[in-house]
């Protein structure tokens, strides 16, 4: 009965009709974005949800297990729309990484607060995501938890990902090298949004998503997202 | 002696006892006990000298240094009845208490309580008031009492029974007077002093020169002398009538001390960036806690908050009875409207939130990353965690070539298991995970800078790869195959694109 009901309230909710601008949703609010150490995909969908309008600073809090798991961001790989400074903050563990978001978000002189957090750690429970849920959505500052090699337990984040990298495609000018960014998206719980799962490529010059089809010709989908 | 006392309580009073320490000629006494005083011991002399007048006299060695750093804290100390504080000599505290007795209840009453305090640490003290240091000098340490106290039309009366040695002039010069007949600082006084400035016109240093020490002791030159801590400007302190043992007592104590000061900095217009929270201990310690602030402020709750964590760590012993928060660095801030509205205000401000940030987490751990003319990636930022940080917000540069999102603090290396010849890898092994490889651009080549860096660094060609699944790798080969710097080159994962 339960499960019926949900399945009622998502048929209900908007799907994301035309791609682009419409995964970004509406008002701030904290999404949680699960993806394996050795793939930046993760990354890569969180800062394509960030306005590339305004020069607010990003902060970045990194716990130190996944500053050693994933590496140090690098303010030289951001896309361009996005270079703007960045406040970066490395936590000796969650519990001082999730009061470093925390504190971030009550600040709306930044643009988006985006922590990264390694495995399932104690700190990050239910109560945990849901203030900062309900921070962002208070001070209007976009949150992204990202998650390496963790598992999806309970959390208050409004939309929650899974994102794996997928081949990218064709190099406009060079067959050999790798194109655009592809990714494949899982959308598996969402408040405001159908889940779903969609695979995208990310434009790094224009700053957005475009929805590729699922199975089929790398070449023919770029000619589609060319021209369509 | 009365440490050393302090240090070894069960010692018998009745036994001559002296600290001494070794001279150009033999053992001499620093300091005697009450019982060697009066067999005839006197400090100043040889151990020999004194043997002979007292056989049975202890020696324990004098420990000078010790001394000195105690002196020195009782100074910071004796900052509770006056900012202006400073250690003068080897056993004297100086206190500059203009328009400071109020607070205590008048001069005599100021008096009474410093007396009492250090009687209550076990040192017994020769109090002088004078409106001059060198007046002060004199009278503390051969006036006729252990408490005097002169007016300004008092001191020449004062003064001129003291012997020529209280001066503060070195033990020659005094000699040199003695035999001139000038016994007393009155009899000197009276002499005009053209007479005399003749034949102390050579002596340009302040102990030697009797005349200027003079005339500083009469207040017709002007001294001065650096206090322990420079004068504050902006300073709140408040005493509590019972001392305050508990830790979370202070945080309303504080929240007080804050706000008091931060009027007081309105009124100048000033903002904060290094204060200083002192809680004084009645056993004559002194608790201190400092804050810096990225940039300037002047809210009591942003200032209390900072110290909030911090102030629970004291420790607080037999209990704090005096409490004073110093502005040790302040800026011009002027005073801007709030909003027309109460809550108008939402959220923190940036520079708050780096404060917040580097209190809790330390300042090595807050950055903000700022582009450094350098090709080599890992040296093309720099993480400083500057002050002035705040300001140098500004965006990085784009580099010409597409960067990784990702760098490695330290590459990692990676197995290769098939590999073209001159060329980037076909299949390699990182993180115990097969990758084979699907796509490939590159490489970018990228020198060692030669200029700072020794002849064996080798140079890097960088490809830009991507596996079947589609992850996107910066790796890396060190070196290249017979460059004469090292063996077969190795190879690196240094970064992830997204």
């Amino acid at each position: 009965m339960a499960d019926k009901h949900c399945r009622y309230l998502a048929a209900r909710l908007p799907a994301p009709a035309a791609p682009g601008d419409s995964f970004c949703p509406a008002r701030a609010t904290l999404q949680e974005i699960f993806g394996a150490p050795n793939d930046a995909a993760a990354i890569g969908l969180a800062l394509s949800q960030i306005a590339s309008h305004g020069s607010k600073p990003l902060f970045w809090v990194q716990e130190a297990k996944a500053l050693k798991a994933t590496g140090r961001v690098f303010a030289h790989g951001l896309p361009p729309p996005l270079r703007r400074p960045v406040l970066h903050v490395v936590a000796r563990n969650a519990r001082d990484a999730l009061w470093a978001m925390e504190e971030g978000l009550k600040c709306p002189a930044l643009g988006a607060v985006i922590g990264e957090l390694h495995g399932n750690p104690r700190a990050l429970d239910f109560t945990a995501s849901r203030r900062l849920a309900v921070a962002a959505e208070r001070y209007g500052v976009p949150a992204f938890l990202i998650r390496t090699e963790g598992e999806a337990d309970l959390s208050g984040a409004r939309r929650r990902w899974r994102v794996e990298s997928n081949p990218s495609l064709v190099h406009p000018y060079d067959p050999k090298a790798p194109g655009a960014p592809a990714w494949s998206l899982d959308l598996f719980r969402a408040r405001d949004l159908r889940p779903g799962r969609w695979d995208t490529v990310y434009d790094r010059a224009a700053h957005r998503l475009d929805l590729v089809p699922r199975t089929g010709d790398g070449a023919l989908a770029q000619a589609a997202s060319r021209y369509g | 002696m009365e440490r050393w006392r302090k240090r070894h309580p069960a010692t018998d009073e009745t036994r001559p006892l002296a600290l001494a320490s070794e001279g150009a000629h033999g053992i001499i006494l620093d300091a005697v006990n009450v019982a060697a005083r009066d067999e005839g011991a006197k400090p100043g002399q040889r151990l020999t000298d004194a043997r002979a007048t007292c056989p049975e006299l202890g020696i324990e060695f004098s420990d000078r240094a010790g001394d000195a750093r105690h002196l020195a804290r009782l100074g910071h100390w004796a900052q509770r009845w006056s900012p202006w504080t400073a250690v003068d000599g080897a056993d004297g505290l100086l206190l500059d208490c203009t328009g400071a007795a109020h607070c205590f209840g008048g001069e005599q009453a100021m008096w009474e309580a410093i007396g009492e305090a250090f009687a209550a640490l076990g040192f017994a003290v020769r109090l002088a008031f004078a409106p001059t240091i060198g007046a002060a000098w004199a009278l503390a340490r051969f006036g006729a009492s252990n408490r005097i106290g002169v007016e300004k039309q008092m001191l020449p009366a004062a003064l001129a029974p003291l012997p020529v040695e209280s001066l503060r002039i070195d033990p020659a010069t005094a000699l040199l007077l003695r035999r001139l007949g000038l016994k007393t600082v009155g009899t000197f006084r009276d002499i005009p002093t053209p007479a005399l400035a003749r034949r102390f016109r050579r002596r340009r240093g302040e102990l030697a020169n009797p005349l200027r020490r003079l005339r500083q002791a009469y207040g017709e030159a002007e001294e001065v002398t650096a206090p322990l801590t420079p004068l504050p400007v902006y300073r709140a302190a408040r005493r509590v009538a019972e001392p305050v043992q508990h830790v979370a007592v202070l945080q309303p104590i504080l929240a007080d001390l804050a706000e008091q000061l931060c009027r007081d900095l309105a009124a100048g217009q000033r903002g904060l960036r290094r204060v200083r929270f002192e809680a004084f201990r009645i056993d004559g310690h002194v608790a201190q806690l400092e804050v810096e602030t990225a940039a300037p402020v002047r809210s009591p709750e942003h200032i209390a908050g900072l110290f909030a964590e911090r102030i629970e760590k004291l420790d607080a012993g037999f209990g704090f009875d005096a409490f004073a928060l110093t502005a040790l660095w302040h800026e011009t801030m002027e005073a801007r409207q709030q909003g027309l509205e109460e809550d108008e205000m939402k959220g923190i401000a940036l520079p708050h939130l780096l404060d917040r940030l580097r209190m809790r987490l330390g300042a090595d751990n807050v950055s903000l990353p700022a582009p450094y003319p350098s090709h080599l990636p890992e040296r093309s930022l720099v993480w400083h965690g500057g002050q002035d940080a705040v300001r140098s917000l500004a965006a990085p540069p784009g580099p010409e070539r597409e960067r990784p999102i990702r760098l490695f603090d330290r590459p990692e290396p990676v197995t290769v298991i098939y590999a073209t010849p001159d060329g980037p890898p076909r299949r390699f092994r990182w993180r115990r995970r097969l990758h084979d490889v699907a796509k490939v651009q590159g490489p970018e080549r990228i020198a060692p800078e030669w200029w700072r860096e020794r002849s064996h660094v080798r140079l890097r060609d960088y490809y830009k790869v991507e596996d079947r699944e589609g992850r996107r790798f910066w790796i890396c080969r060190n070196g290249v195959a017979d460059d004469g710097r090292g063996g077969p080159p190795q190879w690196f994962v240094h970064g992830l694109f997204f």
